[in-house]
């Protein structure tokens, strides 16, 4: 059956409604169930030792004194666990070049960080833990640490991993068209170079796994405060060497994620590993501090780019070199030159033009390892896209909308193949950019600008259009060897009452998935989504699956949902059909309740379906199928990505003699494809907006000469607070992709892929008369000084 | 250490309208206390420095950061939890509002971001936006970006104003 | 992380509380609001150390109109520094300083006494009592001190208390009709210690301005103070230049903080050229 989604009438219509989440009753109850929420008989704690150097040969480990601590029960090194564990390296075969050294759950002869663990101390509780950690004696040998980006592949630079022979982890070259002749023969010419801080999630729950290995079982089930519990499973299987159906992981609330927790942790396995040795519930929750050190990092790039466009304002060419700090290792198991990858994959995503040339080189450091972090890439392209383009503007005194309209891709383009090899199914610059001036009443913030400037008021807008990567297909890991699945599935199963269960493969981390699963699954079978339970989370018991990344949970979960819903929609009519002598294409499910397809008459509830098939079968035909559960799986396959598109503004507000921002407002305007839930889609844009906001105004690991990481606190890693975050308007332009029947891309990470770019020329703006322009993110107090020439700095 | 130290103390609390006693270490923080010793795991942690918020609950009336106090400290006190808060409809209003307008995301944060929350509404009044912004500014959510729960917070002020 | 402190006693009294801490063997601290010791346990910068709790010693706790003075007890919390009346008409620099420390749930707890035995140099009281030329009090096993906030403040969190010494009180003169009282702080976030913050109180014409955010201690811009006098704006920014030696750390460099050290002081003097008469 086909759905009309353009009728809101339709019966059992939720795909489209702003339904209250199902499970938000019960958070703010304080009834969530968080990993440390979770106590287990005989449950022991895990705190690591972890490595004050940044390289450092770890010549002996004396546990002596730790051992003899109140409540310390074991101390394990990396040489106890390799026994049990097996090291990984994390490469993608699609990645040609890309190496990385063997990483082991705890360090093995080597520290390579600040914040490696060298050592784990199990005890009765956290603070024992803690205790035995400090009495740990560990004999360093500092090594000379490699921390500078820039001369990480210099001759005399220490090499970290001898045998890869150089701190080359990844480049990449693409080519398109001819980009030295289009700059030879190009009106204006206009470079600049970018800098995008060093990140890191501080997702409030911090990192938490609860591993209980069953000695008398053989299996294993981990409490996982994780994104993906198929791939840990997978993980855990291979790594601990146990079957995958010994192995069940579990998901409950998870405590916010956005990336940071869909890697693999050393110091997880490592509590894995301890509890298949202790046979023991085993707990590790990072605490803020080693969070800070130990939680992946993003975003450490240097660009420079360069923009040539003809006099009418048409970009004839986009020259990008990308360079990225990683850390030591490349993080398992999606690698970590998939951001640099992304960069020379997205820049000038939003233009037609033809010639591009794009290079990443990505470094190993001796800092904390980086990998997949909200929005993976777009942020930084997007700032330097759309910061190239606003610079191109400025040098033909044109302006920022009209350059764009000259150069966005044509609405009715589609389908469209980027210099970049990115292929675009359906997207709507122009209508988007339409939107957004219209609800932001262009114009109008004009005058308001050039108004407060006469009373000295320094005011700016900026303006960004993104491309967005969701849906992906197994060209983004799969087809790398990675055993990341591109593809999910689920259950739906009706229960005597007409109580529908849907197990899904997909997961929660607060952005509403169980929501969406529910309304997906009440509208493909035909009942009130009231009597819809959704479990997600549960390697035993939902399809496999591939969690959420990539905004990949509503396009590609909600598909598979939406296809078994009405896979079960078709079984019970086909009982139905038998039980009331009528073919089953001319009846219907509406509210619980087998109809009449033409008149909605009602025939018979669903409840009575259940009672005859599941206590009355001796009344149905003997060769009747009444499965009343069916599982469906989707994979996209027409494109490696479903793109979607957006464009964002920001009025800001600059104190010239303090430097400080203000952000007065902030709007954006998404195509997301089919949009399931107003509401939780526009939540989700407002806080990925404020965590890009936060990029471009607050956020910065700040690493020193050594190697360590001096602001790793809360009071000195600045994430937004609400004081200072401006209210966001948020709308939507909706093409659908043809790929699915739901039509639904994804909306997670949209939000923080254009807010750095739309803030940073916001900001460009006001300081444009004042001769000033900031390309370093975060843009400071201090850094807009700076750039005015009031404070020279030392 | 001398004697009239104890490294173990005796403390008796009401917590969610029920006494407590208990014997406790000396340097164990009252939000431990709550979640390991009595259950109470609906007040999170989330950084043990004061800052984030999500500690936020009330003592003797007031909200406080429970990792920035001693259990000992609260010998004698009257503690309410989101457990007891929600039992007894403390925030019933508050509460309803936040799942409505979806306030919340992932929910960590919000047991504390409700306890803040409530701490202004209780001042009275319709408090402006930029004052509900300045209210919250000790709890950090990653989630929702802020708006969601400031719409919340108008919302019920507004019917509490009623 | 988890705190670690080995032993912990109640004070019933001031008397009892210097009697404990006059008598303790090993490394033990004075306990108020907590807000600033606990946080340095949780994150093990303290050690191995034992805790005597004052937070109930009646003695600390008043606010007492003194006639030209008034005696505000070490236990005064920072909220109450905003509500209580006699210290929002006499002394109103510290009711406005009360607002811009850190949050409401820290403000209940934390200190007046808490926060000046501390001496963060970023934090707003121990530049508002210098400001304010406020006499703190001091108790220990040799009676009562007076120390003058310009004595009392000798380095980077280190004051003149003796080990032996509990903080008691502080003791302001009234504001009289005329004078003037501002704090103003740059501050990446609410709430946030300042990277720069000035407290300036005019007294029947003459100035004292401490800025917070730095150096090791609140710093009295003298030479400045002395240009604000004279009613010369502009000397009194250029006086800043041998007043401060800011440091350079992660928050801001020496000349960001100078520069807006002089921006602060033009927006405190002009908030009170602009505050009425009366």
């Amino acid at each position: 059956m086909t759905i009309d989604f353009g009728n809101p009438d339709r019966p059992n219509s939720y795909i489209g409604r702003s339904v209250p989440r199902p499970n938000a009753p019960r958070l703010v109850e304080g009834r969530g169930r968080y990993v440390d929420d979770i106590v287990l008989p005989r449950m022991l704690h895990v705190a690591f030792v972890r490595s004050p150097h940044a390289h450092a040969r770890i010549d002996g480990i004396d546990a002596g004194a730790a051992l003899a601590a109140a409540g310390v029960r074991r101390v394990f090194t990396g040489e106890d666990l390799r026994e049990v564990c097996t090291p990984w390296v994390a490469v993608l075969a699609h990645l040609k070049g890309l190496k990385s050294a063997p990483q082991h759950a705890i360090a093995v002869d080597r520290a390579c960080w600040v914040g490696e663990a060298v050592a784990a101390v199990v005890a009765d509780s956290r603070a024992a833990a803690e205790d035995g950690a400090a009495l740990v004696d560990v004999d360093y040998t500092p090594l000379p640490a490699v921390t500078d980006m820039r001369s990480a592949l210099a001759p005399d630079t220490p090499v970290i991993h001898p045998e890869l022979g150089d701190n080359l982890a990844f480049r990449r070259l693409h080519e398109a068209g001819d980009v030295e002749g289009a700059m030879a023969s190009a009106h204006k010419v206009i470079k600049a170079r970018f800098k995008t801080g060093r990140h890191t999630g501080v997702c409030l729950e911090p990192r938490s796994i609860l591993a209980d290995y069953n000695r008398a079982e053989r299996t294993l089930t981990v409490h996982h405060s994780t994104q993906a519990p198929h791939m840990m499973q997978t993980v855990f299987a291979q790594h601990l060497d146990l079957p995958e159906g010994k192995v069940r992981v579990i998901c409950g609330d998870v405590g916010g994620s956005f990336g940071i927790k869909v890697h693999v942790y050393p110091d997880e396995v490592a509590t894995a590993a301890i509890s298949r040795v202790m046979g023991r519930p085993i707990k590790f929750i990072a605490d803020r501090v080693e969070s800070f050190s130990t939680d992946i990092h993003a975003r450490d790039h240097e660009i420079d780019g360069t923009i040539a466009v003809d006099e009418t304002g048409r970009i004839l060419a986009i020259d990008i070199d990308d360079w990225t700090a990683i850390g030591p290792y490349s993080v398992y198991p999606r690698t970590s030159a998939i951001e640099g990858n992304q960069v020379v994959n997205l820049c000038g995503g939003p233009y037609d033009f033809q010639n591009y040339r794009a290079q990443t080189t990505v470094v190993f450091q001796n800092k904390t390892p980086t990998c997949q972090y909200r929005a993976v890439g777009h942020p930084i392209a997007a700032a330097v896209t759309e910061g190239l383009v606003d610079f191109a503007a400025e040098a033909l005194g044109m302006d920022p909308v009209e350059i764009r309209r000259r150069n966005l891709i044509a609405d009715d383009a589609y389908p469209f193949t980027a210099p970049t090899n990115m292929r675009f199914e359906g997207l709507s610059h122009h209508a988007s950019l339409d939107r957004l001036l219209e609800i932001m009443d262009y114009e109008g913030l004009r005058r308001d600008q050039a108004e407060a400037r006469e009373r000295g008021v320094v005011r700016g807008i900026g303006i960004a259009s993104f491309i967005e990567l969701t849906n992906p297909s197994p060209f983004m890991y799969g087809i790398g060897g990675a055993r990341i699945s591109a593809q999910d599935g689920c259950t739906v199963r009706m229960d005597p009452d007409g109580s529908i269960v849907a197990l899904s493969g997909v997961t929660e981390q607060g952005q509403g998935t169980e929501s969406m699963l529910a309304q997906v699954v009440a509208e493909g079978v035909g009942v009130p989504i009231g009597q819809v339970k959704v479990i997600t989370g549960d390697t035993q018991v939902t399809p496999y699956g591939g969690g959420t990344w990539a905004s990949r949970g509503a396009g590609i979960g909600g598909e598979a949902a939406l296809q078994a819903g009405l896979a079960l929609r078709r079984s019970i009519l086909e009982v139905a059909g038998a039980m009331l002598q009528a073919a089953p294409d001319t009846l219907d499910i509406r509210d619980a309740v087998v109809v009449d397809m033409a008149s909605g008459g009602e025939r018979l509830p669903l409840a009575e379906i259940g009672r005859i098939v599941y206590f009355r079968g001796d009344t149905l035909p003997r060769d009747l199928p009444r499965e009343l559960v069916q599982t469906r799986h989707y994979i996209t396959s027409e494109y490696p990505f479903a793109f979607t598109n957006g464009v964002q503004a920001s009025y800001v507000e600059v104190d010239p003699d303090t430097g400080f921002i203000r952000l007065l407002k902030h709007w954006c305007v998404e195509d997301c494809g089919r949009v399931i839930n107003p509401q939780l889609v526009d939540e989700q844009i407002r806080g990925g907006i404020v965590q890009g906001i936060g990029g471009a105004l607050y956020e910065e690991c700040i690493y020193d000469p050594d190697g360590q990481l001096v602001n790793a606190s809360m009071a000195e890693y600045l994430v937004p607070m609400a004081s200072e975050m401006p209210d966001m308007q948020i709308a939507h332009v909706e093409t659908p992709t043809r790929e699915s029947t739901l039509g639904a891309k994804g909306a997670g990470e949209a939000g923080t892929a254009g807010a750095p770019a739309a803030v940073m020329n916001a900001i460009n703006d006001a300081l444009r008369p004042l001769g000033a322009r900031v390309t370093e993110m975060p843009f400071t107090p201090e850094r807009i000084l700076r750039a005015l020439g009031t404070v020279a700095g030392d | 250490m001398n004697e009239v130290f104890s490294a173990l103390v005796d403390v008796t609390l009401n917590v969610n309208g029920e006494a407590v006693s208990a014997r406790v270490p000396a340097e164990r923080h009252l939000i431990d206390f709550l979640r390991l010793d009595l259950g109470l795991t609906g007040s999170h942690v989330g950084c043990e420095h004061g800052v984030c918020g999500a500690c936020t609950l009330r003592v003797n009336g007031d909200i406080v950061r429970g990792c920035l106090m001693l259990v000992v400290q609260a010998d004698g006190a009257e503690i309410w939890t989101i457990e007891g808060i929600s039992d007894t409809d403390g925030m019933r209003d508050l509460q309803d509002a936040f799942v409505a307008r979806n306030a919340l995301q992932c929910g960590f944060c919000t047991p504390g971001m409700l306890f803040a929350a409530d701490d202004l509404l209780a001042q009275g009044g319709v408090p402006g936006r930029e004052e509900i912004r300045e209210h919250l500014s000790g709890n950090y959510c990653r989630c929702t970006g802020y708006e969601a729960i400031v719409d919340a917070v108008e919302t019920v002020a507004r019917g509490r104003a009623q | 992380m988890k705190a670690a402190a080995t032993g912990y006693v109640r004070a019933n009294d001031l008397a009892h509380a210097i009697a404990l801490l006059a008598n303790a063997r090993g490394d033990t601290r004075l306990i108020a609001g907590g807000q600033s010791l606990v946080a340095s346990m949780n994150l093990r910068l303290t050690g191995e150390i034992q805790l005597i709790d004052i937070g109930r010693v009646k003695e600390l706790q008043d606010v007492v109109d003194g006639g030209d003075t008034l005696r505000i007890g070490a236990l005064t919390r920072h909220a109450d520094l905003a509500t209580n009346p006699l210290i929002v008409a006499h002394a109103p620099l510290l009711a406005q300083a009360s607002p811009l420390i850190a949050h409401a749930a820290i403000r209940n707890r934390g200190t007046l006494g808490g926060s000046l035995a501390h001496a963060d140099p970023a934090a707003e009281l121990p530049a508002c009592v210098r400001a304010l030329d406020a006499t703190l009090l001091a108790c220990g096993p040799r009676g009562e001190r007076r120390i003058a906030a310009d004595a009392f403040f000798r380095g980077l969190f280190e004051t003149d208390l003796a080990g032996d010494e509990v903080l008691t009180g502080v003791e302001v003169r009234k504001r009289r009709a005329g004078d003037r009282d501002v704090i103003l702080e740059l501050a990446r976030r609410s709430g946030d210690y300042a990277i720069v913050g000035i407290a300036a109180a005019r007294r029947q014409g003459l100035h004292r301005v401490a800025f917070f955010g730095v150096g090791d201690i609140p710093v009295l811009a003298r030479d400045a103070m002395t240009a604000l006098d004279q009613g010369d704006i502009e000397a009194a920014v250029a006086a800043l230049a041998a007043d401060l030696d800011p440091p350079h750390d992660i928050q801001g460099s020496s000349s960001y903080r100078r520069h807006v050290a002089g921006v602060l002081l033009r927006r405190a003097s002009a908030a009170m050229q602009e505050m009425g008469d009366e």
